[in-house]
């Protein structure tokens, strides 16, 4: 059994431009990713498609085969949709099917229009990525959601809104040479802990911008790339996916990302490492907080020891695990169906030389995506390695 | 969110509360959950019996939410918690207390009221 390859990779700009469509949109990311990999596109078998919210932005269902025809391909194309974590949920039915032998090209991607909507309709339409019933009609925002994760986690491991800004500090300065991100903002500790709050305790700067953007990808068979020359040393060698209840009332924890770690631990084991070999990582950060949990369950810390690592200089392009180094949802921007390929698209970057934030990790060679639902009821994790290193 | 249909369930435990007869679902292991269910979402267990809610709870975790969804616009700022009923939690809004007198720890009954905003039902939580 080959590792699948990354062989192109392309994206529009993240930001606001809400007159764009999202077919317009992702006809530029998957044309990018197309002419980046320098295949024939009649080559390409399948689209896996991620977006969340479509049909309340863009009065638009059944998404998947239009994007496959912005893209001039007549292919069979499914729409995945895991709230934030779509895209993460097609790349790894992508990597399964070309791993099982039943392709060896597809296109993965997503997109998602969101300024367009402005940002109370906005706010309203990532909410019901929580449970209607319970959660919505009692007034959960989805930065309520993961204020009281925050809070749960203070509580429980202590630790404080300046902790938490030390991380938005940290990914916005990882995000001021990336062209594509949203923000390239420099942001100072007291920028963050004076700005509005949202929901206590997050405020402003705890918490990712909306954002519209897309994200292509071409993931191709180790054997098609080999046959047709392919410059694409980048393999996706581990997979995994993890769920946990949709409700935080539900959860056996609040300060924890069970699905997370369940997602990660299976990763590993098909790539044969463990925590301890990942060398830098592009996590959910759609909130500060989310960022501590994600490295928690990914097993980089234990739990409750990762709240201070930004503030630390671990996780910064410094430091011994660079965290976010294309600046994270947070800075970067978070067009939701497309910020899991997203995170595949700055990992290849980075460890193909050709990132502008490249120079911090020049000597790695494994890298880690970790892309969450919700609040990670849903999580993917995937695993990057140059190959031949 | 619509007034003219029910929802099976969840309109039937907002009823109770609203009786003072709140419940809460609880399979042959003891796992609870909130209605409606056929399997236990913890084991999968079809064995499910309506069990009287705790008379009171614990303020596990809560946040003060200042921007709200439009549904939430005129009740904003509000306190919305996650509370501990021991076999089953609970997500509400906690009121009849200023925001910043809400503390985990706390303990509190549960309740149904209106949203200023809409007039639509939800759970709240007061304090003991």
């Amino acid at each position: 059994m080959s590792d699948p390859r990354v062989a192109g990779v392309g994206l529009t700009h993240f930001g606001k431009r809400p007159e764009r469509t999202g077919r317009e949109m992702f006809a530029d990311a998957g044309l990018a990713a197309l002419d980046d990999a320098g295949i024939d596109p009649d080559d390409v078998e399948a689209l896996f498609y991620g977006n969340f919210m479509g049909e309340l932005a863009e009065h638009q269902g059944h998404q998947a085969p239009l994007m496959a025809e912005a893209v001039g391909l007549d292919v069979p194309a499914t729409r995945y949709e895991s709230a934030c974590a779509s895209s993460g949920a097609a790349l790894r039915d992508a990597v399964l099917r070309v791993r099982n032998g039943e392709a060896d090209v597809v296109l993965v991607g997503g997109s998602e229009r969101m300024t367009n909507i402005g940002t109370a309709a906005a706010t309203d339409a990532l909410s019901i990525a929580a449970d209607d019933l319970y959660e919505i009609r009692a007034g959960i925002t989805f930065p309520g959601a993961y204020a009281l994760m925050a809070r749960a986690y203070f509580e429980e491991f202590g630790g404080s809104r300046e902790d938490l800004a030390e991380i938005a500090v940290k990914n916005h300065e990882h995000a001021l040479p990336n062209e594509y991100a949203q923000m390239q903002q420099e942001i100072t500790t007291e920028d963050a802990l004076d700005a509005p709050t949202i929901a206590d305790p997050l405020g402003l700067y705890d918490s990712c911008p909306i954002t519209d953007g897309a994200t292509a990808a071409v993931v191709t068979s180790e054997e098609y790339a080999e046959e047709h020359g392919l410059d694409a040393q980048v393999a996706i060698t581990g997979t995994g996916q993890g769920g946990d209840k949709m409700a935080l009332h539900d959860r056996q924890y609040l300060s924890r990302t069970p699905a997370t770690e369940d997602a990660a631990t299976e990763a590993y084991a098909d790539a044969g490492i463990e925590a301890a070999d990942v060398e830098f990582l592009e996590v959910h950060d759609c909130f500060t907080i989310a960022e501590v949990l994600a490295l928690e369950g990914l097993g980089c810390y234990e739990p409750g020891d990762a709240i201070g690592a930004a503030g630390r200089g671990e996780t910064t392009r410094h430091g011994d695990l660079p965290v976010n180094l294309s600046g994270g949802l947070k800075a970067k921007g978070h067009p939701v169906g497309a910020t899991g390929v997203a995170q595949l698209i700055s990992i290849t970057k980075l460890l193909e030389g050709r990132h502008p934030r490249s120079d911090a990790v020049s000597d790695a060679s494994t890298a880690v995506a970790h892309n969450a639902g919700g609040t990670v009821a849903s999580a993917t994790v995937h695993v990057l390695e140059e190959v031949g290193r | 969110m619509s007034d003219e249909v029910r929802d099976d369930g969840f309109d039937d435990l907002l009823d109770a509360v609203a009786d003072g007869e709140g419940f809460y679902v609880e399979c042959d292991e003891g796992h609870g959950s909130l209605p409606p269910r056929l399997a236990c979402p913890q084991c999968g267990s079809q064995e499910l019996s309506e069990e009287p809610l705790p008379e009171s709870g614990e303020i596990v975790t809560y946040t003060i939410v200042a921007v709200p969804t439009p549904q939430f616009a005129d009740d904003a700022p509000y306190v919305t918690a996650v509370v501990d009923f021991g076999p089953v939690s609970v997500t509400g809004q906690v009121r009849g207390v200023d925001p910043e007198d809400v503390e985990t720890g706390q303990v509190v009954g549960i309740d149904v009221d209106e949203t200023v905003t809409s007039g639509d039902r939800l759970l709240v939580f007061e304090r003991r």
